[in-house]
């Protein structure tokens, strides 16, 4: 988030002549589908990281897969980085552009090509809205189960590069557990088919390792998404808690008992207050927490899970016990959660969302240990929590034009990120490395692992061309990083050269 | 036997056919010698590097060394009402965790539970250099880095030596009925779709000799619901009769000589048009044939629908088992090969020659 460039010397050291990639791609692509002048260029700067900011050379949005085979065989020719950008609603600078690429844009590429019924399968291209998939699936009594908080705006394709969640991973998974198959532009401009239909395909499972690469091994033009019939019945309850260590047990205790609920969100004392004071859900607004609780399946199934819940969550010590009546209810207990993020950021100039996951017997200590680091950092921080996953949003409230302020946030991120890996968890749960996370990426890898990260990007990207810099950090990074952060007295990366 | 970590042993037997440039055939319980091309090169045992080092009920998360056997980690699911979801095949050994995830093979829960690359979280494995590493982790959702982990389900070994696998375990449901009524093969994917779609809780299906097994899984009103709904009659030892599906043990796996197959097909695809006999299990996405046909007709009939055939027992094992790949992604194969093996040590061909 600091306002020094992103990129790394190592990052940058491509030999690019401007004019000759101008001229070659202008044999693809007409003037609309071109951008190389500045101000066209400038909404392209960010993501939904507005903090890092950079200009691509140039912007390229081809609209069919032909152009676009054609964009990478130039780019792979000239030996220059590519950067695709879905939405561009990435949290984590994933499609933050490179200042000697071309930032390709698959905005055109916006068509759902088939809704199949009877397979119960979305066709579509990765520019496709995620909520449009699921609006095109119900006629048909289906839906899209990976529901982003962004999936209004956010796109198939960087849901895949991602590996995006939302509220009900739990019992439904992941993009991973949804995506069957995809057609991906590789780095020389090939079009190779992954995954399928079929339960399984020959060979190494290349779906799994597409999904969640950031861009960084090919550019995925066309997917086939699993659908799932919507649930018969569906109930939301609303549980309050005066300590969130309670609602923590509580958490553990749904599932210890066998129940795995549609969604299970948690948010904390601030977070209740903001969301009620922006939407009026009708929230709790004197508890220190509160779960939201979504159970579905067949009518019979759902009224007795209903009952069981209710009665964990009463011998777990809940102050208060809600069961929507009606949809509008169910959805006015959703509204305060789903609009935790805007409500947020109307309590404060700015803020910056993490993302880490934890396993969740540490909720309690870990959200104590946050509490006690935005003290001693002079910042506020109001956490919303996909609970039954684990995955954590602790938002940092901070001013970026109180000077210094800025930082002070990104080092605490730094530190809330740490405290997750330690505990046993990650650095990202569904919004992806990116930009942001890299250096984190050191404190959770060794350098043997980070090796044979970059040893399989360079199975697909030999030149090191598509989406450089993100995601996997340089052993030199790595060096530098550490050099500021030791932990008692431990460096890490201790073999490697400090400069 | 006793719980060991062989980690170091392990990684150093790597390091040095690394350098020598040995082959290495890895075995755990030797459960699935079976499956795949013909092994090659030394034994490397992880049989005894066993235990379980993790398992938390309420946070649905399971972590043991890769030669821990099935049976052990299943019954420390059991004594806590939880299970391995993807209901992973043991044949006649003792099948362990590691050669579990390698092969990539879940049970007839998989169509409606999802599959053992669902439920990987995290790996500790030792590349083809020998280094330990560890990819994923112990939590439900994690996007740090490339998913390795999930890549080493069904790579069959040949992309590195598992020692430690984490995986999401669910809830074991309270009751289970199944039902066997007559129906044609041809029309399960409709009826299962049907019912499936009406919330029923379809968790197995097999279709064989004009009958079609279903079993279902949930609370136990939900169960005695649904089973009058499909119908048919109620079968008494139908714990039996899914282990004996799953382990390849009823009559139409022990019987007759002729080669097994299985065809993956996508969903509402009919079943292959090959002589011999057919079992389809997992909504009739999956077919096992018994047949006689060649390698070619096999093969042809199963991409004419749409899917690949997998020579999964018995036949000529040195030529192609697994359905050949078009030559780009066979390209990357390679590749993907070369980054994690660069010299080609760890289970050579096993998968594909070359491989």
């Amino acid at each position: 988030m600091s306002t020094h460039s992103y990129y790394r010397p190592e990052d940058t050291q491509y030999d690019v002549d401007a004019d000759v990639l101008f001229g070659r791609l202008r044999e693809h692509l007409d003037g609309e589908s071109l951008i190389v002048h500045e101000s066209g260029l400038r909404p392209y700067e960010c993501d939904g990281l507005s903090a890092y900011k950079q200009l691509p050379l140039v912007v390229a949005i081809p609209e069919n897969v032909e152009q676009l085979q054609a964009v990478m065989r130039v780019c792979n020719e000239l030996r220059v980085p590519v950067v695709a950008r879905g939405a561009g609603t990435s949290l984590s600078g994933g499609a933050l552009p490179h200042p000697q690429g071309v930032l390709l844009s698959l905005a055109k590429f916006n068509r759902i090509l088939e809704i199949d019924d009877r397979r119960r399968t979305a066709r579509v291209q990765p520019g496709v809205r995620n909520l449009a998939v699921s609006e095109a699936a119900a006629p048909y009594g289906l839906y899209y189960a990976p529901d982003p908080s962004s999936q209004i705006a956010c796109s198939i394709g960087g849901n895949i590069a991602e590996n995006a969640g939302g509220v009900h991973c739990l019992k439904y998974g992941l993009t991973v557990h949804n995506v069957l198959s995809a057609r991906v532009v590789t780095v020389e401009g090939e079009l190779v088919e992954v995954g399928g239909t079929t339960p399984d395909s020959p060979g190494y499972d290349l779906m799994a390792l597409m999904i969640g690469s950031e861009g960084m091994l090919g550019v995925v033009v066309e997917a086939t998404l699993q659908l799932l019939p919507q649930p018969i019945a569906k109930e939301v309850l609303l549980a309050s808690f005066d300590d969130v260590g309670a609602g923590g047990r509580a958490v553990a205790s749904i599932i210890g008992e066998g129940v795995v609920p549609a969604g299970l969100e948690m948010m904390d004392g601030p977070a209740i207050q903001a969301a009620e004071d922006f939407v009026g859900a009708g929230y709790p607004t004197e508890a220190a927490a509160i779960l939201i609780c979504e159970l579905d399946g067949a009518e019979d199934e759902v009224a007795d899970l209903v009952e069981r819940v209710r009665d964990i969550l009463t011998r777990q010590g809940a102050t208060e016990i809600r069961v929507a009546h009606d949809d509008a209810e169910r959805q006015r207990f959703w509204a305060g959660r789903k609009a935790a993020f805007p409500a947020v950021g109307r309590i404060s100039p700015d803020y910056y969302c993490m993302d880490g996951t934890i396993p969740r017997r540490e909720l309690a200590n870990v959200l104590t240990r946050i509490a006690e680091l935005g003290e001693q950092y002079g910042l506020g921080v109001v956490n919303v929590f996909h609970a039954g996953d684990g995955n954590l949003h602790p938002l940092i409230l901070f001013d970026a034009n109180v000077p210094g302020e800025m930082d002070r946030a990104e080092e605490l991120g730094g530190e809330i990120l740490e405290l997750c890996v330690r505990v046993g968890g990650t650095i990202t749960g569904e919004h992806g490395v990116g930009s942001e996370k890299i250096n984190q990426m050191c404190v959770q890898f060794q350098t043997l692992e980070l090796r044979q990260f970059h040893a399989v990007k360079e199975a697909f990207d030999p030149e090191r061309l598509l989406n450089p810099g993100k995601g996997v950090p340089t052993l030199n990074r790595c060096a530098e990083f550490g050099k500021m952060h030791v932990h008692a007295g431990e460096l890490p990366h201790p073999e490697l050269e400090r400069f | 036997m006793a719980e060991r970590d062989r980690t170091t042993e392990i990684a150093d037997r790597v390091a040095e056919a690394f350098g020598s440039g040995h082959a290495l055939q890895i075995v755990g319980g030797g459960s699935k010698a079976f499956y795949g091309r013909t092994p090659e090169g030394e034994t490397l045992e992880i049989g005894d590097h066993r235990g379980i080092v993790g398992y938390e009920p309420t946070e649905l998360v399971l972590t043991a060394r890769a030669g821990t056997p099935l049976a052990d980690i299943e019954s420390a699911l059991a004594e806590n009402r939880q299970m391995l979801a993807f209901e992973p095949p043991r044949f006649a050994g003792n099948a362990t965790l590691g050669g579990c995830i390698a092969a990539g093979l879940s049970g007839p829960r998989r169509a409606y539970y999802g599959a053992a690359r669902d439920m990987v979280l995290g790996v500790r494995c030792v590349n083809g250099r020998g280094d330990a590493l560890r990819f994923g982790g112990e939590v439900m959702k994690n996007v740090a880095g490339y998913d390795l982990s999930r890549l080493m389900a069904g790579a069959l070994g040949t992309l590195g030596v598992l020692l430690e696998v984490s995986l999401k375990v669910l809830p074991r449901p309270p009751a289970d009925h199944t039902m066997v009524l007559e129906s044609d093969a041809g029309a399960i994917y409709d009826r299962v779709e049907d019912w499936w779609r009406g919330g029923l809780p379809v968790s197995g299906t097999a279709a064989l000799d004009g009958r079609l097994y279903v079993r279902l899984s949930g609370q136990p009103t939900a169960v005695e619901h649904a089973s009058r709904i499909i119908g048919g009659e109620r079968i008494d030892d139908a714990p039996g009769f899914w282990q004996d599906l799953r382990d390849h043990r009823l009559a139409f796996f022990t019987e007759g000589d002729e080669p097994l197959w299985r065809v993956a097909l996508p969903p509402g695809s009919p079943p292959p048009d090959v002589e011999g006999s057919m079992l389809l299990e997992w909504s009739g996405t999956l077919a096992w044939l018994r047949t006689a046909s060649s390698a070619t007709v096999v093969r042809e009939r199963a991409a004419e629908l749409g899917g690949h055939a997998t020579l999964f027992r018995g036949g000529d094992r040195d030529a192609d088992v697994f359905h050949p790949l078009p030559p780009a992604r066979m390209a990357l194969h390679r590749r993907i090969k070369d980054a994690m093996d660069p010299r080609g040590i760890l289970n050579p061909g096993r998968m594909y020659a070359g491989l």
